[in-house]
Parts: C-alpha cells; sequence; structure tokens
C-alpha cells in the first residue's frame, strides 16, 4: 500500500536532520568553549573574573572528590561500628539544602494540597479567598526574609520557613485548579456510593488529580530551590548558597563557577526527574 | 477553567473573603495587646498602616519606586527584543531550534537568579547588575512562549498568506507575527513577572537600588513597622503590576 512505503521511508529521511542536530549542538558547544577561552587568555575583563575552563574544571574536581571534611559516624552498637572518615565539604553543605528544601516541600506540599483541595471542593471559597493566592503567588518572596528571621531565627528553621513560603502558592493553585477539572461523573460515583468526605479525598480526589499535584509539585520545588538558596545567600553558614556567596566575598571565582555548574545540573535533573515521574 | 456555582453571589463570597481579612488583622491587633503575639516580633497592624506615610515621605519611596520601575522597565525591554527575535529566529531555522529548545526549556527551571553574585562580579554593584539578571532569569519563557506562539499558527492562514503570493517577509508581518501576538504577550507577560520578581529579589539580597532596597535597609534599622509596611508596599505593586498585565493579555486574548 502507498502508506506503508511512506510509513517505512520517513526513519531514514529523518536520519540525516538528527545527525545534523548533534552536530550543531557540538558546534556550539564548541564555539562557546572557544569564546569563554579566547575571552579568558585576553584579559578583556578584570582578571580572574573569566578564569580559564581547566581551571575551573580543576575546581568542579575539588569541589566533588577531595574528601577535606571529617566525617564521624557512631552506629551505638560498641566501637566495632565506629567509623571516621573524610569526605568532600560540599556534601554536608548539599545535604544541608537539600534537607531545607525537602522540609519545605513536605509542608508547603501538604498545606498547599489542603488549602487547594478545600478551595476546589467549594466555590464559595474559592470566589472569597483564592484571588488572594492568586495575586500573592507572583509577588516576590524573597523580601519575606527579614519577617521569617525574626518569626524563626536565624537557622536553618527561617530558609525552610521561605522554600515553604514559596512552595505553598504554585501547589495550592495547581490543585485547586485540577479539583474543578475532575469530571463530575466520578465525583457522583463517589456520592452515590455515600463516601465521607476522607473517601472522597483519598478515593475520588486525589486519584483523578495526579497531574495537577505533580504539576503543582514540579513548580513548587523550583521555587522552593531558588527561595531556600536566595535565603541561604543572604544570612547562612551552611549550605550551597552560602558556599556561592562565600566564594564570591573571597574572590574565588573558579569556585563560583564550578558551584553554579554543579547548582545547575543539580536543579536540571531534579526537575527533569519529577517531569519524568509525572508522565510515567 | 471550569467552576461549579455556588449558592451564595459572587459578591457575598468577595466581601465574605475581605471581611475575613479584616477580622485576621483585628484579631492580631487584640492577640498582640493581650500578649499572646510577642510586639517586638509583630508589630501593631494600626502602627503598621501608621507608618505608610512615614516611609512614603522619609525614605522617599516615590523615587525608590521610579527606580525599581525603570529596572524592570529596561530588562522587560531587552527582554521583548531579544526574547521575540531569539524565538523567531528558532522558528525560522528549524535546525537551531532542534539542537537548541531541550537546552532553553532546561534553563527555565534552572535558578538563574543564583548567579547574581556572578554579575555583581562582572557589572559591580549597580543597577546593571539587576537589570542583567532581571532580564537572564526571565529570557527563557519569552523565547519559548515566542516559538510557541509562531509554530501554532493555523494552515489555513498561511495557506492564504501564499495564494496572495506574499513575500517570506510579508508572511512574517502580516500573518504569523499577528496570529502569534496573543501567545507572544503571554510570553511576555510571563517575563515581565520574572524580572519583576528577581529585581526586587537582588535588590534586597545586595542591598541597592528601590524598593528592595528599601524592605533591607528597614530590616537592617529593625523598624519593625516601617518593615512590615514596605513588604506590604512592594505586594500591592506586585498586585497592580499582575493585574494590569492580566487585563492587557485578556483584551489581547478574547474568551480566555
Amino acid at each position: 500500500m502507498a502508506t506503508t512505503g511512506n510509513l517505512t521511508a520517513a526513519p531514514l529521511a529523518a536520519r540525516p536532520v538528527l545527525g545534523a542536530v548533534t552536530l550543531l549542538r557540538i558546534a556550539i558547544l564548541i564555539a562557546i568553549v572557544a569564546i569563554w577561552e579566547a575571552v579568558a587568555a585576553s584579559g578583556l575583563l578584570f582578571r580572574d573574573v573569566v578564569p580559564s575552563l581547566l581551571v575551573i574544571g580543576r575546581q568542579l574536581l575539588l569541589i566533588l572528590i577531595h574528601p577535606d571534611f571529617p566525617l564521624h559516624i557512631d552506629l551505638g552498637l560498641g566501637s566495632s561500628l565506629v567509623f571516621d572518615l573524610k569526605i568532600p565539604e560540599f556534601y554536608r553543605h548539599l545535604w544541608v539544602t537539600v534537607s531545607e528544601v525537602a522540609t519545605a516541600m513536605v509542608i508547603g506540599g501538604i498545606a498547599g494540597l489542603a488549602v487547594g483541595l478545600a478551595l476546589g471542593a467549594n466555590p464559595f471559597l474559592s470566589d472569597a479567598f483564592e484571588r488572594f493566592l492568586y495575586w500573592l503567588g507572583p509577588t516576590p518572596k524573597i523580601i519575606f526574609f527579614p519577617i521569617m528571621i525574626m518569626w524563626f531565627g536565624v537557622g536553618p528553621g527561617s530558609k525552610v520557613a521561605m522554600g515553604t513560603l514559596s512552595c505553598f502558592f504554585p501547589v495550592a493553585l495547581s490543585v485547586a485548579a485540577g479539583m474543578r477539572q475532575i469530571e463530575k461523573v466520578l465525583i457522583r460515583v463517589g456520592k452515590s456510593f455515600r463516601a465521607n468526605t476522607w473517601q472522597m479525598i483519598t478515593k475520588i480526589y486525589l486519584p483523578a488529580m495526579r497531574q495537577p499535584i505533580v504539576n503543582g509539585a514540579r513548580l513548587g520545588m523550583g521555587v522552593a530551590v531558588i527561595g531556600t538558596l536566595l535565603a541561604e545567600t543572604k544570612l547562612s553558614n551552611r549550605g550551597v548558597g552560602f558556599l556561592i556567596i562565600n566564594a564570591y566575598s573571597t574572590f574565588d571565582m573558579p569556585r563560583m563557577y564550578a558551584l553554579l555548574i554543579v547548582l545547575f545540573v543539580v536543579a536540571i535533573g531534579a526537575n527533569a526527574l519529577v517531569a519524568r515521574a509525572s508522565r510515567g | 477553567m471550569t467552576r461549579s456555582a455556588s449558592k451564595f453571589p459572587k459578591a457575598a463570597a468577595v466581601l465574605f473573603g475581605i471581611g475575613c481579612f479584616t477580622a485576621l488583622i483585628y484579631a492580631i491587633e487584640i492577640l498582640i495587646r493581650i500578649g499572646l503575639i510577642n510586639r517586638f516580633i509583630v508589630p501593631f497592624p494600626s502602627e503598621i498602616i501608621a507608618s505608610f506615610p512615614r516611609i512614603v515621605i522619609e525614605e522617599g519611596v516615590p523615587s525608590r519606586f521610579l527606580l525599581t520601575a525603570i529596572e524592570a522597565l529596561t530588562a522587560s525591554v531587552m527582554l521583548s527584543i531579544v526574547g521575540i527575535s531569539l524565538g523567531v529566529l528558532l522558528h525560522r531555522v528549524r535546525l537551531v531550534r532542534l539542537a537548541t529548545e531541550t537546552w532553553i526549556a532546561a534553563f527555565a527551571s534552572a535558578p538563574l537568579v543564583l548567579m547574581y553574585p556572578l554579575f555583581l562580579v562582572i557589572f559591580g554593584r549597580s543597577a546593571w547588575t539587576i537589570i542583567m539578571i532581571g532580564f537572564v532569569a526571565a529570557l527563557p519563557p519569552v523565547i519559548l512562549k515566542t516559538l510557541e506562539g509562531l509554530a501554532g499558527t493555523r494552515a489555513v492562514l498561511i495557506n492564504v498568506g501564499r495564494s496572495f503570493k506574499l513575500t517570506p517577509a510579508q508572511l512574517y508581518w502580516k500573518i504569523l507575527f499577528p496570529a502569534a501576538l496573543p501567545n507572544i504577550f503571554v510570553g511576555v507577560r510571563l517575563g515581565m513577572i520574572f524580572a519583576l520578581i528577581n529585581i526586587v529579589g537582588v535588590e534586597f539580597l545586595i542591598n541597592f537600588g528601590g524598593l528592595g532596597q528599601l524592605v533591607n535597609e528597614l530590616a537592617e534599622r529593625y523598624d519593625l513597622p516601617g518593615t512590615y509596611a514596605a513588604i506590604c508596599f512592594v505586594i500591592l505593586v506586585s498586585i497592580v503590576f499582575f493585574v494590569v498585565t492580566e487585563r492587557i493579555e485578556q483584551w489581547l486574548r478574547p474568551g480566555t
């Protein structure tokens, strides 16, 4: 059949285009590296502002694999289960940031889910309060940081609070919108089985809203990471944000570039993982 | 957005919302007065309201607002020109689009604002650091939405243009661009909101510029009512900006 011929021919026709795409990507990367190295060697910008990529690469390796932080692990089962290790200090700071973001996502996510469910289920509450969330959502949350310091202190609490505040709005708005898009027939089925509120939430609403919840969590994670890290750059002595601002303060540019690269890879990777999970 | 009708009129719900908000403010005032909330952590709401005229006059709010507005406007103009141009380029050259679209989408999810120490080194502690952060952080949505708008132009419109033997430039200006304009504006609006958020945020972080710096300065002086009032003012500016751009978007996309 004629159509069959077209179908088998398509992959053959597409092959050179894919090759060209890969080639162009490689060419773009080579051009960026060449321009970067040329600027680094030319001294057009202030010295060390644009260090050589080799120097940045060396710093990246130091950050990721050089063991410079003593770690004492005591499993509490006698001297045979006490370990003294050395790990790269970066991981200690990464752990602080990851735990702050994770805590913020749990608190902000649960609060956002509860508020979103309430607003989505009740048109009166939605008309009364949703506009406040809709308006407050796009405000710059970092300006609340002085209040968070007063309320939760200068430790991790204020960073978690910043992440929570950032995460809450996208989750709540996404869940409320998602809830309104649940097919009415599903809700009627639940009611016809005389499901109580808890059963309606766990058996009908949450399974039907998987996609909006994951989208809200994805958006919430992105802004929670930004809120937490910005707070760490403002006032902290731990976390990846602190490492970045510390590298800036000591004018250790290769270290700052290396930290930004690691941070971007982690953030983009986490976002891609959540996106893949939402499709799976 | 589908929305099931409430049993009560919408105006009643809005009034209820405003009433609850007012009641919350009164409740906080009372809780502070009876000592359940520490007044050195949360100032009296009445003090916050009373400090509005003081910060407007003594702290030069109009000039700070103007500075933030100029920074946001500069970043918005830059990102509109560069973002739309790059979107058009990606639409015209399919190979470049295939090679870079995923990179741009990845950048959209990266915390680009964290690059502000790098911009501080390059541009110094100046308005350009703030503008450039606003510009860079807000660029990906403008590019992606421009591309989406142009790629989503209905084929029948393009065919009409071709049947009139329009040149490629005419096809762009008479057909593609007007058809994509609502989507492009969505991207520009998103970009402007991102830019404003990042601009005020970086002003706060580097203690330089307009409204963000005002919040930081008042907090460092431990002027609690002033800090809260300044935060309320920034929220107010964000809301006005958000609502105005939303109205423009609705005017461009009737029925959405």
